[in-house]
């Protein structure tokens, strides 16, 4: 079924299609940003593709990717350090550019789903709208320009859509802190409502921790824990708590 | 001659048929609408990013309060993302459970739907006699969970603990005497399985009650007959998907074809309009209702014959007993870890839909090997649907939009996350 629809694309889209992946019996591809719109006309209307409805459009933002807050691999002689190092310190270890636009495929003709991936750059995060693909696409685009501040070239109304009126940033960004930078309150006195910058500090409860040993490794079915033991036990990476 | 021109008309936020925060421009000629602009956001929360700051498992009550006319069915489509990403396949009782509560879920929500809608339209008995069914169900999810509405039962690797064997009791207070109680606990002397089938008994009846009330109403049938028409062609370009898509006559359930958990076990049919109007999702909803009761009952069945575990074995994701946490030194150790780290899951991304009340509910879940989400999408059914909304009313009274609103099935927790 999968593996079906992996050679469709294969012969369909030739070169315009950079990557193709298979992971959870899903598909992923990646497409360049100039061959989009044209792959997405394809995607839609060649037999034996046929993805008539686009589900969701979010974006990634891969600033953070694979980053920790604390370190777990090496132990002092009085165990972790309880330090907490702030993620956004750290040197970023993502080398690719920073955006992925991701659209979600159905067909319901044959069945089958796709994710499409764009990347795109950090500098100037246009990429060109879908709108005349799939009509839906519309609210989805605007959530993503309002919250990872992605320009649709081309789409009509590309206003803000969950923010508040008059909001400045992108929030879903990486780097916009959780509390945000402003609150709101009414003053009495100028009988109207305020914007003060925040006046709580942000705390994290639980550190992000990345755990690559075998402890992290949970299957279901034998022959792969077999092989997942086998590596682990190569990387003799053990943890001096659980392990 | 007068001058004559368009004005505007701000429908919400705090409209009662606004079903929650929507806030409407509309502009009018006359009582007809020219265009429909919504403004959402008024009940965003960021709720995408709140998880990224936690431990997988702290965001399942998020999950709740989406959505939360359907609650465990946004925990379902979280719970098995996580899962879909560790390999992880929980006992098959606990997926049992939980195709069970999914329809629970589906029924209380369309019945809160079906009172809402009448309620708009003008209907106000249907209100009433659909909250009285909503609030047995109601009394099921506390029986199992504690919670009447926010359960968070669902977790990675099954359900929180067993179906119980006792439900609780109504007591004697000074509003209700002891005949009075003894007639309220009547259908509450078993498990919670002989509470549920007994509720299942009566429902098809209750439901043809509603239909009396509205399926041949004169009333009713002006205000959603023809009203909000949709082709199927243009469902799938504006990306509809539950029973606004089979009201406009295309049959496509992920449950059936795209099925998860027990689904493919279990015996129901589909309902599919033909018009692709109000009065046709509203007879689809009736239909889908009668469907999970029928669910219910095969579940109900095969749980009292099967007991065994609910929740996998495996500690580093579930947590252990409480007694062995008590006796056994690795046992606290892995709740220690469990409870305050979390588990980490592999790196990856995966997306999981399932058929949700409202239509195609999804997350998209992408993990870079940490204890907490790298990013967690949510697909709302009803933000693909409000999208929409300016298309449906367009060149219609200023009072379908109202129906309209009330087909959609619109609940604010979900579209502005």
């Amino acid at each position: 079924m999968v593996n079906a629809l992996v050679e469709q694309l294969g012969n369909l889209l030739g070169d315009q299609m950079i990557a193709c992946e298979q992971a959870f019996d899903e598909v992923t591809i990646e497409v360049a940003k100039d061959d989009l719109v044209e792959v997405a006309m394809q995607l839609r209307d060649q037999d034996g593709l046929q993805f008539e409805q686009l589900v969701d459009l979010t974006v990634v933002d891969y600033l953070q990717y694979g980053l920790d807050e604390w370190a777990t691999d090496e132990a002092t002689g009085s165990g972790f350090s309880r330090g907490r190092k702030d993620i956004s310190e750290s040197k970023p270890k993502w080398s690719r550019e920073r955006f992925a636009v991701v659209y979600h495929l159905l067909s319901i003709s044959l069945n089958q789903r796709l994710r499409v991936k764009v990347f795109i750059g950090e500098n100037r995060p246009t990429i060109p709208t879908v709108i005349s693909v799939w009509n839906g696409v519309d609210w989805f685009e605007r959530e993503a320009f309002d919250l990872f501040g992605i320009l649709f070239e081309g789409h009509p109304d590309l206003r803000r859509l969950l923010t508040d009126y008059g909001f400045v940033g992108h929030p879903f960004r990486k780097d916009f802190p959780l509390i945000g930078n402003v609150e709101m309150r009414f003053d009495a006195k100028q009988n109207r409502c305020v914007y003060e910058p925040v006046s709580i500090q942000p705390r994290v409860l639980v550190p992000k921790v990345i755990r690559e040993n075998e402890d992290t490794i949970y299957v279901s079915d034998p022959q792969s824990l077999k092989e997942s033991l086998k590596q682990a036990q190569k990387g003799e990476n053990k943890d001096p708590v659980n392990g | 001659m007068a001058e004559i021109r368009n004005y505007t008309v701000n429908f919400g936020p705090q409209h009662p048929a606004a079903h929650g925060v929507l806030r409407l421009i509309l502009e009018m000629d006359g009582e007809t609408v020219v265009r429909a602009d919504p403004h959402i956001g008024l009940l965003h929360r960021a709720t995408e990013k709140l998880a990224e700051s936690k431990p997988f498992n702290q965001s399942i009550g998020y999950m709740d309060r989406l959505d939360y006319v359907s609650m465990m069915c946004n925990e379902h489509a979280y719970v098995m993302a996580i899962e879909k990403l560790m390999g992880i396949k929980p006992p098959k009782r606990a997926q049992y459970i939980r195709v069970m509560f999914a329809e629970i879920t589906r029924i209380l929500n369309h019945l809160m739907w079906l009172g809402a809608h009448g309620l708009d339209i003008g209907a106000m008995t249907v209100f009433l006699y659909a909250f009285r069914e909503r609030e047995s169900l109601m009394d099921a999810y506390e029986a199992v969970s504690g919670a009447r509405m926010h359960a968070t039962y669902f977790r990675p690797g099954g359900v929180y603990r067993d179906l119980p064997e006792k439900m609780p009791q109504y007591k004697v207070s000074k509003f209700s005497n002891q005949k009075k109680v003894d007639e309220l606990n009547q259908n509450r002397q078993g498990s919670l399985l002989d509470y549920l089938w007994d509720f299942t008994e009566t429902f098809p009846d209750r439901v043809d009650e509603y239909e009396t009330l509205l399926t041949d109403n004169r009333i009713w049938k002006q205000r959603t007959v023809g009203v909000g028409v949709v082709s199927p062609e243009r469902a799938l370009q504006l990306g509809f998907s539950g029973p606004m898509l089979r009201g406009s006559g295309i049959e496509w359930d992920l449950r059936r074809k795209q099925p998860y958990e027990v689904y493919p076990e279990l015996e129901f049919d589909i309902p599919v309009g033909s018009k692709g109007d109000c009065y046709d999702r509203y007879l689809v909803r009736m239909e889908e209702m009668r469907q999970s009761n029928k669910i219910i009952r095969q579940c109900i069945e095969w749980l009292k014959e099967n007991p065994g575990p609910v929740m996998l074995d495996n500690h580093k994701v579930t947590p252990p007993s409480r007694e062995a946490m008590k006796n056994d030194m690795e046992a606290l150790i892995h709740h220690f870890k469990l409870f305050t780290e979390g588990y980490c899951v592999p790196e990856g991304e995966v997306y999981q839909a399932i058929e949700h009340p409202k239509g195609e509910f999804g997350i998209y879940l992408t993990s870079d090997g940490a204890n907490k989400p790298y990013r967690l999408k949510i697909r709302a059914p009803g933000f693909a649907h409000l999208s929409a909304m300016n298309e449906m009313v367009k060149g219609h009274m200023l009072a379908d939009v109202v129906a309209v609103i009330g087909t959609q099935d619109i609940v604010f927790g979900e579209i502005d996350r």
